[in-house]
């Protein structure tokens, strides 16, 4: 019976039902948006060149002068510092207090300190304050006040800082490049050449043939002295935060900037320079700073792997299941236990593959074409392929289902018209069906890499670590080093975010891998939405909306 | 009339009239088919004249359908069929072992009621069964999938669009087609399974100006529930009731004096 007031009828209309179900979807989007532009800012703290501050710190009578960067700021209830031993002379509850990253972290200073917002006097965010960005430990922030060639000072500290940066600049694109040429021998030429000597040695081939490849490696170890020398020439003087004037060697920098005379084109460019090398450059100074290349290049490799061994195996099942299997309770059976693996937790997947692809199935493979290795062991250890190997394991319910829900769909009239026309079921299967099947097949692909790529329990057992020796794909032969261990991005969030020394610089770093996985995630579940979407252009007409 | 309550064995009105007698190509022997439990077919025998057009009438539920099944087999794909008796194509039983079933289908092909063109083009659905024979010389295909549509009636409205989707045919193209399709192959046993009883008046006098066309090449065998077109299509026509063959001969002799009431009765339409 509907109520005769307006509430009453409002109720039994469809408008509360459309404002509930619109109101569900509103708080997913914005859940998700939520998400998004919390690891986005904070990812992004990363690559933005922040003002450099200057300021005096007043503390027990005493003043000293502090420079670096502001990472945050909070309000403190004042019972805690007591608490921790701070006496403070104020009557307000809370006080506020600043987070600042004085970088310099071979010298001594916590390079993270916090500091009351009483006892900071003085603030300047002086032009010429510069941060120098390293190859070991972290930033440099101070004033350059000279630069110099064998301990030759080429340009002193007479005040003309504009052609003291530019004489700076010069000499650190010369040393980067030489350094480029350092790193290119060590982790390239060399190994290959060892590599190639160890083959040789393996095949027990004659001295003669080695020896040139001796000399080559002989030359090349020259080189890097000789490089090595040239880099360690030039060195610079750099200002500290106390007064003091340091040397150290141009061969550390990477790149120095004065953000606080930067203009927003200038500090653009800069986001755009620190996101190109975040995206290709090898992580450095303990996962707390550079690229994370190596763990995307791991990721996207994986992923792809995965892909391909999950599809045929389970497109087979789900046609054997639907098309070739005798319907009864055997069937059945399976079907359900199918489904109920999609419900195993994954790292007791990881703990299957540990045990029998890698010390099971690697064994067995390095015993028959790799005993001259042993006992290392090249298959019998984790490793690209058995990673692979055990996320497909892991989505190969997902991709039975959504195939087996596809063959479904299909009209047994079409069947039937191959049949008629003198195919059988093979060619059936393989000329109408599954072609026919084929988005739904994209469908369970689509879900199966969405389920992997974020799976990171599973893989610490099987094959990631957190520094591999080198990328998985390289010029070496076989090219595709199925054996070797890799680097994951999920994997490298929670190594910097919870097993890094300095838990304040890695941060940054976390959010800005979190949010480079999810758009990994997202543009290769793209890429697949697309394939299906242009399968289905084809088969528009004649199935159901899968 | 001869009085239609005697008596007549089957058996006698099988025996076809007249001196220009086609070769018998299909002889059905003595075929009882059951699913489960269920019996469909009840020792049903028939000798099938060739270059005919034979059509299989009767109420619904009286297995026509499937008894037409049976000359390709078709009948099997049903879970729990169980067939006994045999049926002969030019004295080859095509239930022996050693029968390559796809291969009989090539030579026996059908055509079912509702159009069922494969999403894909004009040109790869004719093709089909051309690919699936080996036949892959473009000109020899080409040659084959014209000479088809043609002799389907439907070169003139799809030799422009070959390569567009079979989907966007109407009703009628799409049946001619597929009938096109069946043909590329050249079978030598047309099935058809009430090929015009989902498509409009003007297509089915399309379809039945074809099969008259194609019964010089090929031995049509047709299931139809419409009397009327039964009457215009076959040269001959069986009456099914329960499973069971009726009554077989020349369709007009069949139409006019039947020799059983039953048949009688159908005919004219007291029961249906």
């Amino acid at each position: 019976m509907h109520c005769d007031n307006r509430l009453g009828r409002w109720l039994h209309s469809d408008t509360p039902w459309i404002w509930l179900n619109a109101g569900a979807v509103a708080l997913c989007l914005l859940t998700l948006l939520g998400i998004l532009a919390l690891i986005g800012s904070r990812g992004m703290a990363h690559f933005w060149p922040a003002d450099l501050l200057q300021a005096q710190v007043v503390h027990a009578g005493q003043s000293r002068r502090v420079v670096g960067e502001i990472i945050r700021h909070e309000q403190v209830s004042v019972r805690r510092l007591q608490q921790a031993g701070l006496t403070l002379a104020t009557t307000s509850p809370r006080v506020g207090r600043t987070l600042i990253h004085g970088g310099n972290r071979e010298l001594g200073d916590s390079d993270y300190f916090w500091v009351l917002d009483s006892a900071l006097r003085e603030r300047a965010y002086p032009d010429q304050l510069a941060v120098f960005e390293r190859t070991r430990w972290g930033p440099l922030y101070g004033y350059l006040r000279g630069v110099s060639e064998d301990g030759v000072a080429l340009q002193g500290a007479d005040g003309d800082q504009a052609r003291l940066w530019q004489r700076f600049e010069r000499r650190r694109q010369r040393t980067a490049a030489l350094r480029q040429e350092m790193e290119q021998i060590e982790s390239d030429l060399l190994p290959r050449l060892v590599r190639r000597l160890e083959r040789l040695r393996h095949q027990q081939r004659p001295p003669r043939e080695r020896s040139a490849l001796t000399q080559e490696q002989q030359r090349l170890q020259q080189r890097l002295e000789e490089l090595r020398r040239q880099a360690g020439r030039d060195r610079f003087q750099v200002e500290l935060a106390d007064g003091r004037i340091r040397e150290f060697a141009m061969s550390e920098v990477i790149r120095a900037y004065r953000p606080n005379g930067m203009g927003p084109v200038d500090k653009l460019k800069h986001v755009a320079l620190k996101l190109w090398e975040f995206l290709s450059d090898s992580p450095r100074a303990g996962n707390t700073e550079g690229g994370v290349f190596p763990a995307l290049l791991g990721t996207v490799l994986m992923v792809l792997l995965m892909s391909l061994l999950v599809t045929p195996f389970g497109v087979l099942a789900a046609v054997f299941l639907h098309e070739f299997a005798h319907q009864g309770w055997l069937t059945r059976t399976i079907r359900i236990a199918v489904n109920n693996l999609a419900g195993v937790p994954s790292i007791v997947y990881g703990i299957f593959g540990l045990g029998f692809f890698v010390y099971f199935l690697g064994g067995r493979i390095d015993a028959l074409f790799f005993p001259q290795a042993l006992p290392t062991p090249t298959f019998g250890t984790g490793g690209l392929l058995w990673a692979a190997a055990t996320l497909a394991l892991l989505t190969l319910p997902v991709v039975i289902v959504a195939t087996e829900e596809g063959l479904r769909a299909i009209p047994t009239s079409l069947r039937e018209g191959a049949l008629a026309l003198g195919a059988t079921r093979a060619e059936t299967l393989w000329r109408v069906v599954l072609p026919m099947a084929s988005p739904a097949m994209m469908t369970g692909v689509i879900l199966a890499i969405a389920r992997a790529a974020g799976e990171v329990a599973p893989l610490m057992l099987v094959g990631v670590v957190t520094q591999a020796p080198g990328l998985p794909v390289d010029g070496n032969f076989p090219y595709l080093h199925l054996d070797q261990k890799f680097m994951h991005l999920g994997f490298h969030i929670y190594d910097a975010g919870f097993n890094s020394a300095n838990g304040e610089s890695a941060q940054p770093l976390v959010y800005a891998t979190a949010l480079l996985l999810l758009l990994v995630i997202l543009l290769l579940n793209l890429a697949a939405i697309l394939l299906r979407d242009r399968l289905r252009a084809r088969f528009r007409a004649l199935e159901p909306e899968l | 009339m001869t009085p239609l309550d005697k008596q007549i064995p089957v058996a006698q009105t099988i025996t076809a009239t007249g001196p220009d007698l086609p070769a018998t190509r299909l002889k059905v022997c003595d075929l009882s088919l059951s699913y489960g439990d269920s019996r469909v077919l009840s020792n049903i025998t028939l000798e099938l004249p060739g270059n005919r057009v034979t059509a299989f009438i009767g109420p619904s539920g009286c297995g026509k359908s499937t008894l037409l099944r049976c000359f390709n087999r078709m009948s099997e794909l049903a879970p729990d069929c169980n067939i006994s008796g045999t049926i002969l194509l030019d004295n080859d039983d095509i239930y022996a072992r050693s029968v390559n079933v796809a291969e009989l289908r090539r030579r026996v092909g059908m055509v079912f009621q509702k159009p069922n063109p494969f999403p894909a083009s004009v040109y790869e659905n004719v093709n089909f069964g051309l690919k699936i024979q080996g036949i892959r010389k473009k000109r020899v295909v080409d040659e084959t999938i014209e000479w088809a549509l043609r002799a389907a009636a439907l070169w003139d409205e799809v030799k422009d669009r070959l390569h567009e989707s079979a989907l966007g045919l109407s009703g009628g193209q799409q049946q001619r087609l597929v009938i096109a399709r069946t043909i590329a192959v050249r079978p030598e046993v047309l099935l058809l399974d009430e090929p015009a009883s989902a498509l409009d008046p003007i297509s089915t006098l399309k379809i039945e100006e074809l099969i008259h066309e194609l019964k010089r090449e090929f031995t049509i065998l047709i299931v139809t529930h419409n009397m009327q077109q039964a009457a215009r299509v076959s040269d001959y026509t069986a009456f099914l009731h329960q499973g069971r063959l009726i009554e077989f001969g020349e369709t007009e002799k069949l139409f006019t004096r039947p020799s059983r009431r039953q048949t009688e009765d159908y005919i004219t339409g007291r029961y249906g």
